[in-house]
């Protein structure tokens, strides 16, 4: 065989080759060819040095500000709502809902018509995200409320749970809008009260003293919000696996809960 | 087709509960986008622009453009992706329209005794820029930026989505509005070219990294 050209050598390395084993094969025994290879590796290594700046912190927020004034209002129109990109838009919601195992195995298993339903799908979708969301701000005003100071620790740094808080905040608005919206009253005031408590850690300064950190620490502990977020995370679980399983009243969880 | 920019099964939820907000007339819902994504959007665009400024021009316009044409975004991408390719498509009229300035703002061609014009590049070439000299990172760095900014904007867009962002020839000939062998002869083109630009102080900055294991 011949030596490898250029254009090969780059393409087998890209894994755009087609004719891979043969040049895999000529590779391992032609000398050349491997030093030519090592040559071309050795630049795109030389790529990789070149350092990105770091555009810093809550750089998203600073785009946002930059952008947001300069954003019209969208007004939907019936035919918008109608037609299509956000049906098209759940139905990429759909479609990662079957990438889910939880459901998979519920669509194969009981193919039907309320499984084609949007409505019901859109429902289920929200549970899943609520219920992550939710986990992930428990875990935060946990560790805030189990932390405390070691002795004689005159600042104690909460700068990573405040970033935490901080990139949740717009998630739970989102949820909450929602929740509002599909008339989910127990879900929407419990969101309300977590984004109040989460404005407030993202809020707060990097470093506090133990007397600050304490007095966000009773912040927490006064408005029960872990609690209430376990118990509307554990609705939505068992929520959840209701789904899984067949349920003739399956909406009736939702009615019952609503009426707290 | 592979997803440029991967998002989790939550994170495509999110996001299109986001776009279906937005659509409804939430302005403040394509925050959550902005925010999520707005760091991809920065690293591509400083690899194709080569510079903060630019770079964030590009995010800014990508998701103006993103949020006016969202009634246009298809279900069957996720959003990442989609702004992603907005924000390549600006990037290289970006990149354009600084040769275009920059050539408008060039002294005008010298010529030697026997007519033929002078190289601007091998002008500004320090005669001090051995391969030895140039071992060191930060040296590198520049030359490295140097030959980066020779590729033309297909070039620049190609080893950028292809070496580090790993795109697909697909994904790249989408960008470039090109079919897959084309694109494949333009990564082939600015792989050589950075190659030719690179290879003596990429070869030898290994070679001294070599002695430095060995030692």
């Amino acid at each position: 065989m011949n030596h490898m050209t250029e254009e090969e050598l780059i393409a087998y390395r890209d894994g755009e080759s087609r004719s891979r084993e043969g040049f895999s094969t000529h590779l391992n025994e032609c000398a050349d060819c491997r030093r030519e290879m090592d040559r071309i590796e050795a630049v795109f290594a030389a790529l990789d040095i070149l350092p990105i700046p770091d555009p810093g912190e809550n750089y998203g927020n600073r785009v946002w500000a930059q952008i947001a004034p300069r954003l019209p209002e969208k007004h939907a129109h019936w035919w918008q709502n109608f037609l299509q990109p956000r049906r098209l838009v759940l139905a990429g919601a759909m479609a990662a809902l079957v990438l889910l195992a939880f459901y998979a195995g519920r669509v194969t298993k009981h193919p039907g018509p309320d499984v084609a339903d949007a409505g019901k799908v859109r429902e289920r979708v929200l549970v899943v995200a609520v219920g992550d969301h939710l986990g992930r701000s428990e875990m935060i005003l946990m560790e805030l409320a189990n932390a405390e100071p070691e002795k004689g620790q005159k600042l104690m740094n909460i700068s990573t749970e405040q970033k935490r808080a901080e990139d949740l905040l717009e998630e739970n608005r989102l949820y909450r809008q929602t929740a509002l919206r599909d008339g989910d009253t127990l879900m929407a005031s419990t969101l309300d009260e977590l984004e109040r408590v989460l404005l407030d850690i993202a809020n707060s300064p990097n470093e506090v003293t133990p007397a600050q950190f304490e007095a966000i620490q009773k912040r927490i502990a006064a408005k029960g919000i872990l609690l209430k977020v376990r118990v509307v995370k554990q609705e939505l679980r068992q929520k959840r696996e209701s789904a899984v399983e067949p349920q003739p009243h399956g909406s009736a969880a939702t009615t019952e809960r609503n009426k707290i | 087709m592979k997803a440029i920019i991967e998002a989790s099964a939550t994170q495509a939820v999110t996001d299109a509960f986001a776009v279906e907000r937005t659509l409804a007339g939430d302005r403040d819902a394509y925050r959550v986008l902005v925010d999520r994504y707005s760091l991809y959007i920065y690293r591509l665009a400083f690899r194709m622009t080569g510079n903060s400024h630019d770079a964030e021009e590009v995010v800014q316009e990508a998701f103006m453009r993103g949020y006016q044409k969202l009634t246009q975004f298809a279900g069957n991408s996720n959003f990442g992706t989609w702004v992603y390719r907005i924000a390549a498509n600006y990037a290289i009229d970006r990149i354009r329209q600084r040769k275009v300035e920059e050539a408008r703002q060039a002294t005008p061609s010298k010529t030697t005794e026997d007519g033929l014009e002078v190289d601007p590049v091998a002008q500004v070439k320090e005669p001090s820029a051995s391969p030895e000299r140039l071992a060191g990172s930060a040296e590198l760095a520049a030359k490295m930026r140097q030959a980066l900014d020779e590729l033309t904007p297909a070039e620049r867009t190609a080893i950028v989505m292809r070496h580090w962002e790993g795109c697909a020839i697909e994904e790249i000939a989408a960008v470039l509005k090109s079919n897959t062998n084309a694109t494949k002869n333009t990564v082939f083109r600015a792989v050589a070219k950075l190659r030719k630009a690179l290879e003596p102080f990429a070869e030898v900055r290994n070679t001294v990294r070599a002695m430095g294991t060995e030692s």
